[in-house]
C-alpha cells in the first residue's frame, strides 16, 4: 500500500517536472546547455554636461528599426530628471531628459540590451517615401556637379542597389578638383561621404537616407558611431555600407537612428560630451528569452527565480545545487555505505570547496581538522564541559585560520583567504565526534570516517560544480522534483549496501 | 560483477541489510513513541523492574552537572560499579569498574581512574557526547554483574552478554557477545568483541564472528567458542519473548547478562539491533521473521512464542 502510494506520488513529481521542463525547454526556448547563448549585447550612453543653472534639456535618439536585433530591454538613470519619448518620424524615437532646475556637472545614462534576433529583418513592406532632392542653395556649381555624377552613374546602373554601389564607388575614387571632390568639400569623412551619397541617390530619383548606428564589440568603452546609408526600393528600405564590411562584421552592425541630426541635442548647458560602451552580456541571455514571451507567460516568469534580483539569484545558484549534494550524499551512504561525519557536513564542505578550488579545500579541511583535533586533545588534559570545550576549539580554529590566512597571503598564496569560508562550526562538531570515535573505536576508525567525508565532500564537489548541473538547477528548477522523487524512492529502498556485501560475504555460500 | 553474484547469493541466503532493517522490521514495528523506552536506559530499566524481570541494581543517577560533586561520595560505597550513559550508542562511553588500586578505580581494561577523570567522564556523560542525537544525557552508576562461568574460558575481561533478537514477541536469533582484548572488555561487536551464535533449541553455541571473519576459537584464550550450553536457556527466551509486551517495539534487540547469583537479567534493550549476529549464527534473518509474520495469528502467549522458537528456530547442522 505504502510502496503503490510512493510509486504514485513520486511518477507524479517527475511528470510534473518533465512536463513543466518539456515546456519551457520548447515552448519558451529556454537553452539546454550553458554555451547555448544567443548574442545579448548591453549598451551604455553615459551623458555628461555642465548645466548653467536653469532648466536643461537633453535629447538623444534611442535605437528604433534595429535590423537584426531586437531591444529587450532599456532602462533611464538620471537623477532628477523627467524622461519623455517622442517619435521623430522618419528618423526614429527620441528621449527627452528634462529637469527645471539644474547646476552643475549632470551625468545621465541611458542603457539598452539588444539581442540578436533569430530571423533577420521583418515581412511587412515600408510606407513610400517621399524623394526629397537637395537643395543646393544657390551653388549651381555643386547642382551642376552632382547632376553630372548622376547622369553618368544612371547610365552604368541597373537597379537602385547598383546604383548606390556606383554612387558611392564614384564619391571614393574622387580625385582632387573633380566634381566629387567639390561635393565632398574640404574635410572628407565617413559622415561627408554618407550624407553626399544620400543626396546624390536623391538626384537620381531614389529615395535614400543616413543610417547612425554602432558596431558592436565586446568590452569597448568608446564606441564611435558609423554612418552608411539606406536606399528604397521594391517596397523595402536596403542598407547599404560604404565601407563594405564582410558578412561576418556585419552581424555586429547595430542601427540606430536616420537622417543627419546629431545624436544630442542639449539646451541649458555646455561642455556636453558622451561616452558610448558596449559589452557582451552572457547573464542576460536567458533573462531576454523571457522577456520576449507574451503576456501571461511573462507573468509566469515574474513569479519565478528569473524575476529576482541579480545579487539574490546569485544566492539561489549556489542553493539550487544542494539538492544535487544531498542526492549524493544519500546514495553515498545508503546504497554505497560509506560512513561520513554528520548526515549533510560533507555537503557544506563541498559548498566551501566551491569558493576554494579542490586542491585548496582539500589542503584546508586536512588543516582545519589537524588544527582541530590537537587543539581538543590538548583541551582533553583540562577536562572541560562540553559546550565550553567545543567554543574554546571554535575560538582557538578561527584564530589560527586567520594566522594561517595573512601568513600564506604574505607568502603569496592568495586561495589562502578562501580559508574563512570553511564552516567551522559544523567542522567543529565534526572534530568532537571525531574525538569520540578516536577514543572509543581507536585512530583507524576515526580517519577512515574523516576520510570517507572529505572524499565524499570532494566528489559532491565536483558534481554540484558541473556547469551542466549549475545550468540546469538554475533555469530548470523544477526538476528539483525529479530528485525528490528519486530520494523518495531510495527511502525505501531495501536492497545491500556496497559496504555491505563485503561485510556478509562470508554468508555468500 | 562479482557483486551482483554475491548479492544474489546474500540475498537467496536470507541476509537482510540495514536499509532492508529500516524500511522493512524497525520503520513499520516499532512506534516511534515506544523509542524513548529503548533509547533511555534508566526508562528501560523501570519499565523492566515493574514487569518482574531482574536487570542490574542501579547505585544513582547524575543528571546535572553539580551532582558530579557528590560522585566520589556515591561511588565509595560500591567496590565495583558501572558507569554507562543512558542515551548511548553501541556501547560508547560504558567503563566497567572492576575495583580499587588504593584511592584509584580499576578499569576492566586494566586504566586506571582517578576521581577527578571519573567526574570528567560523567560530564561529558551528562553534556551528550555519547549520545545519539547529541542531547543532554544521564549518567548511570550501576552493579556491575558478577558473570556466570560458564563463558569463562571464552571471555577476555569484561562481561559477555546474550542478545537475542525478538520479532513480534518471537525471538528469532540469539548470539552471545564476548569481549576480547581489541574490544577492551566491552561486549560490542563494533569494538572488536566476538560473536557467537546460538542454536535457539537447545542454547548451545555455534561458530563466532570477530570483525567480518568467522571464527572458531576466542582470539585471546585459544579456546573453542562452540558447544558452550547456555545455563536456563528457557528462561532466556521467555525473558526475551516477555521483552515484547515490555516496550511494545516489534522488531528489537535484548541484552541479557548472566549473573553468577542472580541469574538472568535484562542489560539493555535495542530498537535498532545490528545485524552482524546474522553472520554469528551463520545465517540471514529474513527466513526466520517470514516465518513469524506468517504464523503471526497462532503465536499469542509467551509459551507458545517460546515454543514457536525452539521448534522452528534450530540450528541447522552444518
Amino acid at each position: 500500500m505504502k510502496r503503490v502510494h510512493l510509486y504514485v506520488l513520486a511518477s507524479a513529481l517527475t511528470a510534473a517536472a518533465l512536463a513543466l521542463f518539456l515546456y519551457k525547454a520548447i515552448v519558451f526556448g529556454f537553452p539546454l546547455r550553458p554555451e547555448e547563448r544567443t548574442d545579448v549585447w548591453r549598451v551604455e550612453v553615459q551623458i555628461q554636461f555642465e548645466a548653467e543653472g536653469g532648466a536643461a534639456k537633453a535629447e538623444i535618439y534611442l535605437p528604433v528599426r534595429t535590423g537584426a536585433y531586437t531591444v529587450v530591454d532599456q532602462s533611464f538613470v538620471s537623477p532628477g530628471y523627467g524622461i519623455t519619448t517622442e517619435r521623430d518620424p522618419g528618423r526614429g524615437m527620441r528621449a527627452v531628459y528634462s529637469v527645471r532646475e539644474a547646476k552643475g556637472m549632470q551625468t545621465l545614462y541611458y542603457r539598452a540590451v539588444v539581442q540578436r534576433g533569430r530571423e533577420a529583418g521583418t515581412a511587412e513592406r515600408d510606407p513610400q517615401p517621399p524623394v526629397s532632392p537637395p537643395e543646393y542653395k544657390d551653388r549651381d556649381a555643386e547642382q551642376a556637379a552632382a547632376q553630372s555624377i548622376v547622369a553618368a552613374v544612371l547610365k552604368q546602373s541597373a537597379d537602385p542597389a547598383t546604383l548606390a554601389a556606383l554612387v558611392v564607388k564614384r564619391l571614393k575614387d574622387a580625385k582632387p578638383g573633380d566634381e566629387a571632390s567639390l561635393l565632398l568639400g574640404r574635410e572628407p569623412g565617413n559622415l561627408r561621404l554618407v550624407s553626399t551619397a544620400v543626396e546624390l541617390l536623391q538626384v537620381g530619383g531614389v529615395p535614400a537616407r543616413m543610417v547612425n548606428g554602432l558596431v558592436l564589440v565586446p568590452e569597448r568603452r568608446d564606441a564611435q558611431f558609423l554612418r552608411w546609408l539606406e536606399f528604397f526600393a521594391n517596397g523595402r528600405w536596403h542598407p547599404y555600407y560604404p565601407a563594405e564590411p564582410t558578412a561576418d562584421a556585419l552581424r555586429y552592425y547595430l542601427p540606430w537612428w536616420r537622417g543627419p541630426s546629431a545624436f544630442i541635442q542639449l539646451s541649458g548647458g555646455t561642455a556636453l560630451n558622451h561616452k558610448i560602451s558596449t559589452s557582451r552580456s552572457y547573464e542576460l541571455a536567458i533573462h531576454t528569452a523571457l522577456t520576449r514571451q507574451r503576456e501571461l507567460e511573462k507573468k509566469l516568469v515574474e513569479f519565478s527565480l528569473f524575476g529576482l534580483p541579480l545579487q539574490a539569484q546569485a544566492l539561489f545558484r549556489t542553493l539550487l545545487v544542494i539538492p544535487i549534494g544531498v542526492l549524493l550524499l544519500v546514495l553515498l551512504r545508503n546504497v554505497v555505505g560509506i560512513k561520513t561525519f554528520g548526515t549533510f557536513m560533507p555537503v557544506l564542505i563541498a559548498l566551501a570547496f566551491r569558493q576554494t578550488g579542490l586542491a585548496w579545500g582539500l589542503l584546508f579541511f586536512t588543516v582545519v581538522v589537524a588544527l582541530g583535533l590537537s587543539v581538543r586533545f590538548y583541551l582533553e588534559r583540562l577536562k572541560l564541559l562540553l559546550v565550553p570545550r567545543l567554543a574554546s576549539v571554535v575560538i582557538v580554529v578561527i584564530l589560527l585560520l586567520a594566522m594561517l590566512s595573512v601568513l600564506s597571503f604574505r607568502l603569496g598564496f592568495e586561495r589562502g583567504l578562501s580559508i574563512g569560508l570553511f564552516p567551522i562550526v559544523i567542522l567543529t562538531m565534526t572534530i568532537e565526534r571525531m574525538t569520540v570515535v578516536w577514543e572509543e573505536r581507536g585512530a583507524g576508525e576515526a580517519l577512515q570516517q574523516a576520510l570517507g567525508s572529505a572524499a565524499v565532500g570532494a566528489l559532491c564537489h565536483l558534481v554540484m560544480n558541473l556547469r551542466l548541473v549549475e545550468h540546469f538547477a538554475f533555469v530548470f528548477p523544477e526538476l528539483l522534483l525529479v530528485l525528490l522523487a528519486v530520494t523518495l524512492l531510495l527511502g525505501r529502498y531495501t536492497g545491500y549496501r556496497l559496504s555491505e556485501l563485503r561485510r556478509f560475504r562470508v554468508l555468500a555460500r | 560483477m562479482d557483486f551482483l553474484n554475491v548479492a544474489a547469493r546474500l540475498r537467496a541466503n536470507g541476509v537482510v541489510g540495514i536499509n532492508e532493517r529500516n524500511a522493512e522490521y524497525t520503520l513499520p514495528y516499532n512506534p516511534r513513541d515506544r523509542y524513548p523506552l529503548v533509547d533511555d536506559k534508566a526508562l528501560t530499566k523501570e519499565l523492566a523492574v515493574r514487569a518482574g524481570a531482574a536487570v542490574p541494581e542501579l547505585y544513582g543517577v547524575i543528571e546535572i552537572q553539580r551532582q558530579v560533586r557528590g560522585l566520589p561520595e556515591l561511588l565509595k560505597k560500591h567496590w565495583d560499579f558501572v558507569v554507562k550513559p543512558a542515551r548511548g550508542s553501541q556501547g560508547d562511553g560504558i567503563i566497567v569498574i572492576t575495583g580499587r588500586s588504593r584511592s584509584l578505580y580499576r578499569a576492566a581494561d586494566g586504566s586506571l581512574f582517578d576521581d577527578e577523570e571519573m567526574g570528567f567522564h560523567v560530564s561529558n556523560i551528562i553534556s551528550g557526547i555519547y549520545s545519539l542525537g547529541g542531547q543532554t544525557d544521564k549518567a548511570l552508576i550501576e552493579y556491575r554483574v558478577n558473570f556466570d562461568p560458564v563463558f569463562e574460558a571464552i571471555t577476555y575481561r569484561g562481561v559477555p552478554d546474550v542478545r537475542i533478537i525478538v520479532f513480534l514477541g518471537v525471538p528469532v536469533m540469539a548470539m552471545v557477545r564476548l569481549p576480547t582484548r581489541l574490544s577492551g572488555g566491552k561486549a560490542n561487536l563494533h569494538q572488536g568483541a566476538i560473536g557467537a551464535g546460538v542454536d535457539m533449541a537447545m542454547g548451545t553455541t555455534l561458530t563466532a564472528v570477530w570483525k567480518t571473519a568467522i571464527v572458531s576459537e576466542h582470539p585471546d584464550t585459544g579456546n573453542p567458542v562452540s558447544g558452550v550450553r547456555i545455563p536456563g536457556w528457557d528462561a532466556l527466551l521467555e525473558l526475551g519473548a516477555r521483552s515484547f509486551e515490555l516496550t511494545g517495539l516489534g522488531y528489537q534487540g535484548i541484552d541479557i547478562v548472566l549473573d553468577r547469583d542472580k541469574g538472568p537479567m535484562i542489560l539493555e534493550l535495542n530498537a535498532r539491533p545490528g545485524l552482524a549476529i546474522q553472520l554469528a549464527n551463520r545465517a540471514g534473518l529474513k527466513p526466520r521473521l517470514q516465518a513469524v509474520l506468517r504464523h503471526r495469528g497462532e503465536l499469542h502467549s509467551i509459551a507458545e512464542r517460546v515454543a514457536f522458537a525452539k521448534k522452528h528456530f534450530a540450528a541447522v547442522s552444518v
